[in-house]
């Protein structure tokens, strides 16, 4: 059996064959099949792939994936309690229309001349971010925020020129197993306990586990249980009379009403992008981000692009450019420059630029205020329902807090089934990730639920647990 | 009135410019871009105003620095931006070799869009993810089939991901076997991405280029005695980023497994291969898709992406989980393969970029089979006669494998035409930016003198070719006649040349706003 082409395809404009014909003709061939001379006809196929019918409708297509998506049940649908490193946050009408535009979405790797508004919207994005978290230089942003981890403490490592970092055990294990993929196999990494009642970074283990080998300390705020790392300033300190760095991830929708962890000694800041204007997407929508401040000693370490204002030759005009792009892989340095760069989440780095500059400052800080009190509003209500403790651990929370079901007599996936029969997502189970906690879940509470949702969870988890 | 006369060769080309001030320069004090929900009185009156419980040494003392601007102006500073940036969507995509930008269909991007995959949480109840587990898994089964490996990941949220993946798998395979120590080298060649090489080397590898023999293909005496006890890894991309396809490719993978190797294929350049030949049949263990490129997804200035990998049945379990699977009922996801230490863990938050695979699929299923080989078929054609067009004009060669077939790019050279006229590669990119088209040189170092490396793929018509080669051709002209026109362009672009003398003095780089505004003072 031959193999059979797509003729006069809508995507394939030169698919009319016509057309094909006399562009052969022009390079001296008779057929398509004289393409490819190059490729050995033992390993060429011999007969199409094996594949579904391609679809001879736009609108069959669009029917047909429809379909397939009218399968799930989404959380406009569902009232939805889950984070752990994917939120659930308003995404304003104007970020969709920024991130939908033709231009942006199919631009790639042009020039700063044709693409400028590339080059000037992340740059923009690098200033704004740089703001938030008070600092002076961000890069193009990586993958996630696990990556951004990974790659700031591997820049630590550099800088110090030390092969050991300290980690809080309490810190998202798919995250972990990100950044120890990324660290092996030359540095290693070392999980600080915890402290059992408020679940911050145990001091006297920090401390046991600090020496000359030390590369950095890297702690979140807020942490992954969604407890304040109040601590801050001291892990630094402690990190820094060892020579080593301080490595801060943080939430950046907190920082409207949180402090920027460079107040409290952090050298290198990461995190991710997704709660700034970004859909959750299944998990697609994650975008790393790190800052440092204007030293040489940190610029010449990040493996991102990192997009530069410059004049132009004509007075008046600004330009962009790469600042020291020679660092980077794509440099001529190859392999001997810093990690590797390549195709990330510039898009979500855009749009988290147009978030910023919509929201403001006074909009970041009624996000933030907002959050703190609807989530302070589910853990009081929580702490109404018998057996459930409403936060675990007895430290101020930032839109997730860890909800203790162990007096309750049911397990969370028990509950969570229930309550995914009353049209709820409840908080990620944690008892496999930290099975010390016995049955505890991590709830998230952002702007986007009302009294009435947190009412309402409140309600099914009474009747759950109670009728 | 008269008849207009449209006989023209190239096109009299302005690109949007509007001088847009920095975003910071808009701010004016009071304006708001976005209401926020308030808590509302019975919670404000049950908790208070939420900032109090924060210990006093985690609140925020100074309100960040952002820009106060009202909604019509932060829209309208975007949308000029966006006007600003030559998409492919406005312009005809030839010149951006290695990058596979094709047109990315608006019906997939208007399915990624649908509140059931954007209002996805990653970890909801497998139960009501039924439908993009459905849809990833199906994608995963189609890439089995395209590429012939046995199970994919969709992790990698890129090519230089899905590279630095492959080369974690090789790590632990070694591991895995007691050969770990005394495998410390990966060899590629010098025509492969350079990811190729800065990925693995995170790992700790030692890079072994191979480069190209008298004819041009990469040279299988110096890779024999390359390869040795000491090789972890062949990690190539074939073709080449000079489209030149290795004909001996499966002599090189048989020889690396012999010695206990691992190879993996970097399909970055897939583009003109769908339906004509697989990873498998060349003897890979593993491989990768860009779903950005060959599958249309689309680039989105640098990502969201997804660098698909697969792997032969033997390295399924050093995948990062979970893997997506069906029972027969269901469709879940799947700890059990890669649960052993050997696994490489995790390479990205939660599943995959699933809109990058919804949208990859809604592609395979506009195309089927036969689509995807007439897409391998165009672009070989859409490339072959670019290329027999411009070896005829008199200052552009391309070395290597002369007189024979490219896939689907070729770089390459114009070191006569520097030499004729002083005129640069860069030059040339600058000047063609005043016509509305892309120009790529290639990545550094330039080991082919002043390249240029162009990839037309699938999207282009016959006449949008022929305007590019006219284009160029027009430019050439221009480098002989009137340098000068070249050496000071852009003319028609957004800005002028760009003073990059700061880029790399400390002193003088300014990669934020506030950095600019303290070095440089009114």
């Amino acid at each position: 059996m031959a193999i059979k082409g797509f003729k006069n395809h809508p995507y394939i404009p030169n698919s009319v064959p016509e057309v094909q014909q006399e562009m052969l003709k022009e390079i001296g061939l008779n057929s398509l099949e004289e393409l490819h001379a190059e490729v050995p006809e033992e390993l060429k196929l011999k007969e199409n792939m094996n594949l579904p019918k391609a679809f001879q409708s736009e609108y069959e297509l669009r029917r047909h994936v429809e379909g397939l998506l009218k399968k799930n049940k989404s959380c406009n649908e569902y009232l939805n309690f889950l984070g752990a490193g994917c939120w659930q946050h308003y995404v304003p009408a104007i970020c969709d229309e920024i991130n939908s535009r033709g231009e942006f979405l199919t631009a790639y790797g042009g020039e700063p001349y044709n693409d400028f508004g590339r080059f000037q919207s992340l740059f923009e994005y690098q200033s704004l971010v740089a703001e938030l978290v008070d600092m002076e230089v961000v890069n193009v942003p990586t993958m996630d925020w696990a990556q951004a981890a990974s790659t700031a403490v591997r820049m630590a490592s550099r800088i110090v020129d030390r092969k050991e970092v300290l980690v809080p055990k309490a810190m998202d294990q798919e995250k972990f197993l990100i950044m120890k993929n990324y660290c092996d196999p030359d540095i290693t990494l070392v999980p600080v306990d915890y402290d059992k009642n408020t679940g911050l970074m145990d001091l006297e283990d920090l401390k046991n586990k600090l020496s000359s080998k030390t590369a950095a300390v890297y702690f979140e705020n807020p942490s992954y249980l969604g407890f304040i790392e109040v601590n801050g300033q001291k892990i630094s300190d402690m990190a820094h009379e060892v020579g080593a760095l301080s490595v801060v991830g943080v939430d950046p929708s907190s920082l409207g009403v949180l402090e920027p962890p460079v107040r409290y000694g952090a050298d290198i800041v990461c995190g991710d992008l997704q709660p700034l204007g970004i859909h959750m997407n299944y998990g697609g929508g994650q975008s790393g981000f790190m800052a440092t401040m204007d030293e040489e000693k940190f610029v010449m370490e990040f493996p991102s692009r990192l997009f530069g204002i410059a004049p132009t030759i004509v007075e008046g005009e600004y330009g962009f450019g790469d600042v020291a792009y020679d660092r980077t892989s794509f440099g001529h340095h190859r392999e001997h420059g810093k990690e590797y760069v390549g195709t990330q989440s510039a898009l979500w780095g855009i749009t988290a630029g147009v978030y910023l500059a919509t929201m403001g400052p006074k909009g970041m800080e009624e996000l933030g205020q907002n959050i703190l009190q609807k989530s302070q509003y589910a853990i009081s209500r929580l702490n109404e329902i018998k057996g459930v403790i409403g936060s675990r651990f007895n430290t101020v929370n930032f839109k997730e807090f860890v909800v203790d079901f162990n007096a309750t007599g049911k397990t969370v996936k028990e509950i969570n089934k229930e309550l995914l029969a009353k049209g709820i997502f409840g908080g990620k189970d944690l008892s496999s990730e930290f099975p010390e906690m016995g049955q505890c879940a991590l709830y998230c509470v952002t702007e986007i639920h009302t009294k009435t949702d947190i009412d309402k969870l409140i309600t099914a988890i009474e009747e759950i647990l109670h009728s | 009135m008269k008849r207009i006369n449209r006989n023209f060769k190239v096109r009299n080309f302005h690109q949007a410019k509007w001088d847009e001030p920095i975003i910071f320069e808009l701010s004016k004090k009071g304006e708001r871009g976005i209401l926020v929900p308030k808590a509302g009185e019975e919670i404000e009156k049950a908790v208070g105003d939420g900032i109090s419980a924060l210990p006093e040494t985690m609140k925020r003392k100074e309100a960040p620095n952002l820009p106060e601007i009202s909604q019509p102006r932060v829209l309208r500073h975007y949308m000029r931006l966006s006007q600003e940036t030559l998409g492919a969507d406005v312009n005809i995509e030839i010149g951006k070799g290695t990058c596979t930008v094709k047109y990315s269909p608006k019906v997939n991007e208007a399915l990624a869009r649908l509140p059931e995959m954007t209002e996805l949480h990653p970890l909801q109840d497998e139960s009501t993810v039924q439908g993009i587990l459905e849809i990833m898994y199906k994608t995963d089964l189609y890439m089995r089939e395209i590429s012939g490996m046995d199970r994919f990941t969709f992790q990698p949220s890129g090519g230089s991901q899905a590279i630095f993946a492959m080369a974690s798998i090789v790590r632990n395979y070694h591991r895995d076997k007691g050969q770990d120590e005394q495998r410390d080298e990966i060899i590629t060649t010098i025509y492969s991405h350079p990811s190729d090489a800065a990925a693995p080397a995170v790992k700790g590898y030692k890079i072994i280029y191979i480069h190209p023999d008298e004819e041009g293909y990469p040279d299988f005496e110096a890779f024999k005695e390359a390869v040795s006890e000491r090789t972890a890894a062949f990690i190539v991309a074939n073709p080449e980023d000079t489209g030149v396809y290795n004909p001996r490719v499966k002599e090189f993978t048989e020889l690396v497994h012999k010695a206990g190797g691992l190879c993996g294929y970097d399909q970055a350049n897939a583009n003109g291969l769908l339906g004509i030949t697989r990873a498998k049949e060349a003897g890979f263990d593993m491989c990768f898709f860009n779903l950005h490129k060959t599958f249309s997804t689309p680039h989105g200035c640098g990502g969201p992406a997804v660098g698909a990998t697969g792997v032969t049945k033997e390295l399924e379990k050093y995948l990062p989980a979970p893997l997506i699977d069906y029972d027969g009922e269901k469709y879940f996801l799947n700890y059990e393969v890669t649960n052993n230490p050997y696994s490489i863990g995790k390479i990205r938050m939660f599943n995959g970029v699933a809109p990058v695979v919804l949208k990859a699929y809604a592609w395979i299923m506009s195309m089927g089979a036969e689509g995807l080989y007439e897409v391998a078929k165009v672009a070989v054609l859409n490339n072959n006669y670019l290329f027999k067009k411009l070896m005829e004009v008199d200052c552009v060669d391309a070395p290597y494998i002369r007189g024979k077939q490219r896939v689907e790019q070729v770089r390459y050279t114009l070191e006569k035409l520097t030499q004729d006229t002083g005129i640069t590669t860069g030059d040339i990119q600058r000047r063609m930016m005043d016509f509305g088209m892309h120009y790529w040189t290639s990545h550094h170092p330039y080991y082919v003198p002043e390249p240029a490396t162009l990839e037309p793929t699938e999207t282009p018509s016959k006449e949008d070719l022929d305007e590019y080669i006219e284009t160029l051709k027009h430019v050439f002209k221009e480098a002989y006649e009137s340098p000068e026109i070249i050496k000071t362009a852009p003319h028609k672009s957004v800005c002028h040349q760009v003073d990059e003398s700061g880029m790399d003095d400390p002193e003088k780089w300014a990669i934020t706003w506030r950095s600019y505004l303290k070095k440089y003072k009114e």
